[in-house]
């Protein structure tokens, strides 16, 4: 809501020192937020007068119409001679009153006018536009042509009010009554403690018999309709200079008289009006409901198809408007200038109704259409200002347009009682957290416009405007903004002691430090994707990943889904960087993804007036999909750099292989490495993470070197690996205390041993035979080389080297007992994988 | 060896002479001094203290002494022999120190090479902001709440009295989920705020609730310098029996506190929320002018654009409508609550000047923020 403070001073006698600035305080301290204060015509400097244009000598050989004038502005150019000026519009003639830019002044932007030399002549000044003076549009795209009866020579300053500061006030949802001038001015009146001069305060006729008939079948969408006939309007009559600014400096556009009035009245009251063509409505004004499939062409032009919901204003023939929100093309008042100007109005009905709220929204929704009624009627417009925004529209048609009111006034009105809330007087005073006292209670809720009663128990009767004060603590929240929130003191409660993180959460945090410190970069990624990624990585047509959530509404119709896997974003967040020239690159990210259920059902709403019940909510994660964390990393060019050192090492399988073990290393989760293949990956080198939960093994995960065709598909580095897995399961199996192993501090014994082995052996396979056949002796095993050659081992055969290390907790072992040891592992190893030791 | 001879005069032995012992002793010593290796000391060595050195042939002499004569000529050769060994050892100090200066400083290193092998890794910011946000209210007996991304908008709005008409709603620039066989109903939406994770916290939790409510949250906003339609946000929530705007306003100064310093505080300005009543807009002091960059032209702030206050978000005492929707009595319960964004936070905590920057996941971005902030 834009406010001129001009506008505003007229309904509170504030101080002539204060300034736009000065009354944004105070009313963002109140509650209202002023965000910007406009400063209008701030850097505009005179000369700026009232002219005459005499005589327009149009010039040719230009590549656009020019034409020289000479134009009388009185006494102002301090010569009383014609002043010469060239100009490039059309739309004057000769004899025509316009606005003169004398040389010496500034026009806003720091625009400054000197007489100069231009096509071919001298120009002193400019004849103004209304965009040159910064008034905004007015809807003649050309320079201002003012009204005959205007005097020559006139300060066009003053004329035009150039000079003004407008609050622009963004207005909550709840505060429908500051969408007005009227609103903003009692909040202005209660903030510097002045009396509100009320622009409804007026004296209006009442109903009779003889208005426009009206008829009203839905009372609850409708509860008041007041209906005004204003007849012999003057086609000719123009909306004056004033009302026109007012309207440009709220930020609408002065159209024709009687649509001006409707809108200035509305931006005053802040009650929407409708004005209809009386010799285009036939018979009795209606409010009903549509029925479903009824049509109507709208003021926009558009042809909307209604809904039984919607609430429509008719005449004999059927909608003549869709209420509240915008009336039809049917009705339309025409306009003297519109290309049929012969057939201007001189007859108006004007509607002053009040009507449901959420009525309103609905169809507005609905329509996807946003007027300034609707915004209004949606967060709540004052039912007992309809008649005086009637009385004033009719008044100023009377004022302005020479029309005559008509005796007859219609007032279709749905009984209601005000709304009173019971509160306790200290109930303020237990939300805030301050003792303000029942006085000053009463008095900030009298301010604000309500009837108070009781002493310890105040019964409030909330006025008409704020149909927000709906409970208790609306009321405190009135008290409490107007005792200020600067004023509350500042106390800390005390929280019962807490627990900490969760498992979950700790993990969380753990994994992001592990892989941080094993130099991996944290990349979180949006998680809208394409559908065709899954083809680019590769997955199967029945591949479960493939089902995603989708979005109806997502910010690009390429990327409608919800993520099943983290791989897309981060290889996305990978290929970014590798294109802006880090080409070394190890990124992770932990984040949900989204998996639907095989049967997804729809959330109803559940109601609010009590707890839902716990299969209530049950029915309603039931509809959501799985949620679960995963983690993620994706590597390309070096993972060792070159240096001085020595050579570089590339990323590699092995490197992604070795994030998951870090991962679930930190969920303390025991982690089966073996050989998989899934769509992404390379078949050679693809390891799947199983972990066992419950007693059933269970895929928790891959890793290794992405398939070529993947990264040539997803415009990848070469040779680029990733791991992704399940953190939530990993959290579920992983064991919180680890136990303390028992350190022996006798000799340790050590033996290697080299096994030579079918190439597709795994090493897991014969560690873990080497560990059992070992026995309880066997303090640690390591791999410490992998051999392949075929002349020394043969085709298609490998060797293992691993170094076994054996103590005992009680003595030195012997060299006996270790070799014992150690062949036992060797020939378990041989019975299990075919292991025989190298010779 | 010949018998002991009583009568054996020592003097007669030419190699136990007093002056034959003080000369052996001395070549000795001057031979350790002129030596100039640790090598050539090893000669000296051998030469004058090994088992064939003229000392100790002199040593074996005394054995064929008269008893009488024994202990003189021991003294004699033991003292000479004691001040060899001394000699010896001092010289084989000295050479060992040569030694070591010089191998040391030929081991010398460039100490400044770097050893970037593996570059170090880092956190993203926002992720560690998060935490730190939490860590401040996790010591004060809060605990940390989390809930899904995609949820019902029974939680996302109606129980936090936005209903289905609230203009509210319509303002929310929501993502809708498609429903079961692609239509449009499906009463779920991506979350577009954490509140949602407070009315599970009510519903789940056993009163009194505080909880902090860190997390993803989406709206239907253009990716810009100043606009993400993925962003993060920290909700606080407390319902416990007497809690006031006071308390509200105690909780925000506490936390400002601890992010940015002693004598920070925070501002309250009337707003409105339909899952709060009373709700405020707060805003804290410039943390880097403290608001002395208000009207002082001379001294501009450009965290706060010389405003002398930071915009953090919105806060409220909880409706009692939430509350009753989440089957809290509001007659004997009263709850604060607030939320804001940490891009914002991290934007004027860390200077960063465009949104994108924090979403692109660019390493050059992230890594100089480490592990934590």
């Amino acid at each position: 809501m834009r406010v001129p403070l001009s506008w505003l001073r007229e309904y509170v006698d504030l101080p002539a020192t204060e300034t736009g600035r000065d009354v944004q305080a105070k009313l963002v301290s109140a509650g209202l937020e002023v965000e910007t204060v406009e400063q209008l015509g701030a850097d505009l400097k005179g000369p700026l007068v009232v002219g005459q244009v005499l005589t327009i000598e149009e010039l040719e050989g230009f590549k656009k119409p020019i034409r020289f004038c000479t134009v009388d502005v009185g006494t102002a150019n301090g010569t009383g001679e014609p002043q010469e000026i060239v100009c490039g519009a059309r739309n004057f003639a000769v004899g025509d009153k316009v606005v003169v830019v004398l040389p010496g002044a500034v026009l806003p932007g720091g625009f400054a006018i000197s007489a100069r030399k231009t096509y071919g002549r001298n120009s002193h000044g400019m004849i103004c536009s209304s965009d040159e003076l910064g008034m905004g549009d007015d809807g003649t795209k050309g320079i201002i042509v003012l009204p005959p009866e205007t005097e020559v020579g006139k300060d066009a300053i003053e004329l035009l009010e150039l000079v003004d500061e407008v609050l622009d006030i963004a207005v909550t949802a709840n505060r429908g009554d500051c969408l007005s001038i009227r609103g903003v001015a009692r909040e202005t009146a209660i903030a510097y403690g002045l009396p509100l001069r009320d622009p409804a305060l007026l004296d209006v006729p009442g109903p009779n018999a003889f208005g426009h008939p009206v008829q009203v079948s839905d009372p609850f969408g409708c509860d008041r309709f007041t209906a005004r006939t204003v007849t012999g309007l003057d086609p000719e009559a123009r909306s004056p200079i004033w009302l026109k600014r007012r309207l440009q400096k709220v930020g609408m556009r002065p159209i024709s008289l009687a649509v001006d009035i409707t809108n200035y009245v509305m931006m005053e009251l802040g009650q929407p009006l409708h004005a209809y063509d009386r010799n285009l409505v036939q018979g009795t004004i209606g409010v009903r409901r549509a029925t479903e499939g009824e049509k109507i062409v709208t003021l926009d032009g558009v042809t909307r198809k209604l809904h039984a919901e919607d609430l429509v204003i008719t005449d004999d023939r059927g909608p003549i408007g869709l209420a509240g929100v915008m009336g039809g093309a049917d009705t339309e008042i025409a306009d003297h200038d519109a290309e049929d100007g012969a057939n201007a109005s001189t007859e108006v009905v004007i509607e002053a109704a009040h009507f449901d709220q959420v009525s309103i929204a609905r169809t507005a929704r609905r329509h996807k259409l946003s007027s300034e009624a609707s915004r209004r009627f949606e967060r709540g417009v004052d039912p007992l200002a309809a008649s005086a925004a009637a009385q004033r529209t009719v008044d100023l048609l009377v004022l302005l347009a020479g029309g005559t009111a008509d005796a007859g006034v219609t007032e279709v009105i749905a009984p209601s009682a005000p709304h009173t809330i019971a509160v306790p007087a200290d109930h303020p005073d237990k939300v805030a957290g301050v003792v303000y006292g029942r006085e000053t209670v009463v008095r900030r809720l009298q301010e604000v416009g309500c009837d108070v009663y009781g002493q310890d128990e105040l019964i409030v009767t909330v006025p008409s405007w704020r149909p927000d004060l709906a409970d208790i603590n609306d009321l405190a929240e009135e008290v409490i903004r107007l005792e200020g929130y600067e004023n509350l003191p500042s106390t800390l409660p005390k929280p019962p002691s807490g627990r900490g993180l969760t498992h979950r959460q700790r993990l969380h945090r753990r994994v992001g430090r592990a892989l941080a410190g094993a130099g991996y970069v944290e990349a979180p990624n949006y998680p809208f994707i394409s559908e065709q990624v899954f083809d680019q990585l590769g997955l199967d047509a029945d591949d479960p990943a493939r089902r995603v959530v989708r979005l109806t509404n997502p910010l690009s119709d390429e990327e409608p889904a919800l993520r099943t896997s983290l791989l897309p974003g981060l290889l996305g967040a990978l290929r970014r960087n590798d294109g802006r020239g880090s080409h070394d690159l190890a990124l992770f990210e932990t984040g949900l993804v989204f998996q639907p259920r095989a049967e997804q059902g729809v959330a109803v709403a559940l109601p609010v007036d009590r707890r839902p019940t716990d299969e209530e909510i049950a029915t309603l994660d039931a509809a959501l999909p799985e949620q679960p964390r995963h983690v993620a990393v994706v590597l390309a060019g070096a993972r060792e750099q070159a240096g001085w050192w020595g050579k570089g090492r590339p990323a590699d399988w092995a490197d992604a292989v070795e994030a998951g073990r870090v991962v679930a290393r930190e969920a303390g989760a025991e982690l089966i490495v073996r050989k998989g293949q899934y769509g992404p990956w390379h078949p050679g080198r693809c390891a799947e993470f199983v972990v066992v939960v419950d007693g059933a093994e269970r895929v928790v995960g891959h890793a290794g070197e992405l398939h070529p065709r993947v990264v040539k598909a997803l415009g990848l580095p070469a040779r680029t690996c990733a791991a992704e897995l399940d953190l939530d399961v990993l959290e579920q199996v992983g064991d919180d205390t680890p136990q303390a192993p028992s350190i022996s501090s006798f000799p340790v014994a050590t033996q290697d041993v080299a096994l030579v082995v079918d190439e597709f052996v795994p090493h897991t396979e014969v560690e873990a035979a080497l560990r059992e056949g070992a026995g309880e002796l066997l303090e640690g095993i390591r791999l410490f080389d992998v051999y392949e050659n075929a002349e020394q081992l043969g085709e298609g055969r490998k060797s293992l080297a691993y170094a076994l290390r054996f103590r005992a907790g009680d003595r030195t072992l012997t060299v006996d007992e270790a070799s014992a040891a150690r062949d036992a592992a060797v020939a378990l190893a041989g019975e299990r994988t075919g292991a025989v030791l190298r010779s | 060896m010949s018998a002991p001879n009583k009568s054996y005069d020592p003097v007669e032995v030419e190699a136990l002479k007093p002056e034959e012992i003080e000369r052996m002793r001395d070549e000795a010593l001057a031979a350790f001094a002129a030596a100039d290796s640790l090598d050539a000391l090893q000669e000296a060595k051998v030469a004058h203290t090994g088992g064939t050195s003229p000392l100790s042939l002199a040593n074996r002499e005394i054995g064929a002494l008269p008893p009488h004569a024994k202990a003189a000529a021991g003294k004699l050769v033991g003292q000479a022999r004691g001040a060899v060994n001394k000699g010896l050892a001092a010289r084989q100090a000295e050479l060992e120190a040569e030694r070591d200066a010089r191998v040391l400083v030929e081991e010398a290193v460039d100490v400044t090479l770097p050893h970037d092998r593996v570059p170090a890794g880092a956190r993203h910011p926002l992720t560690t902001l998060s935490e730190r946000i939490e860590d401040v209210f996790v010591a004060m007996g809060y605990e940390v709440a989390e809930g899904p991304q995609v949820e019902a908008e029974w939680f996302n709005f109606d129980a936090l009295n936005i209903g289905p008409d609230h203009p509210a709603r319509g303002e929310a620039d929501t993502f809708f989920v498609q429903g079961p066989d692609g239509g449009t109903e499906s009463g779920v939406v991506l979350r577009t705020h954490t509140s949602p994770v407070q009315i599970r916290s009510l519903l789940d939790r056993e009163l009194p609730v505080y909880v902090i409510c860190p997390g993803r949250v989406y709206r239907t906003d253009e990716l810009d310098a100043t606009h993400t339609p993925v962003f993060h946000q920290v909700e606080l929530l407390a319902v416990d029996e007497g809690l006031t705007m006071a308390d509200l306003k105690g909780t925000l100064d506490h936390m400002v506190q601890a992010l940015f310093g002693e004598g920070m505080k925070t501002r309250l300005r009337p707003n409105f929320f339909p899952f709060t009543e009373p709700s405020a807009e707060m805003d804290m002091v410039c943390y880097v002018c403290r608001g002395e960059s208000v009207g002082n032209p001379d001294r501009p702030c450009r965290t706060c654009s010389s405003e002398g206050w930071i915009e953090l978000g919105g806060c409220g005492m909880v409706n009692p409508k939430v509350l009753t929707a989440c089957g809290v009595d509001p007659e004997k319960y009263s709850g604060f609550a607030f939320g804001f964004g940490i891009e914002r936070m991290l934007m004027f905590r860390h200077n960063v000047e465009d949104m994108r920057d924090m979403v692109e996941g660019d390493v050059r971005f992230t890594r100089p923020f480490g592990m934590e902030i």
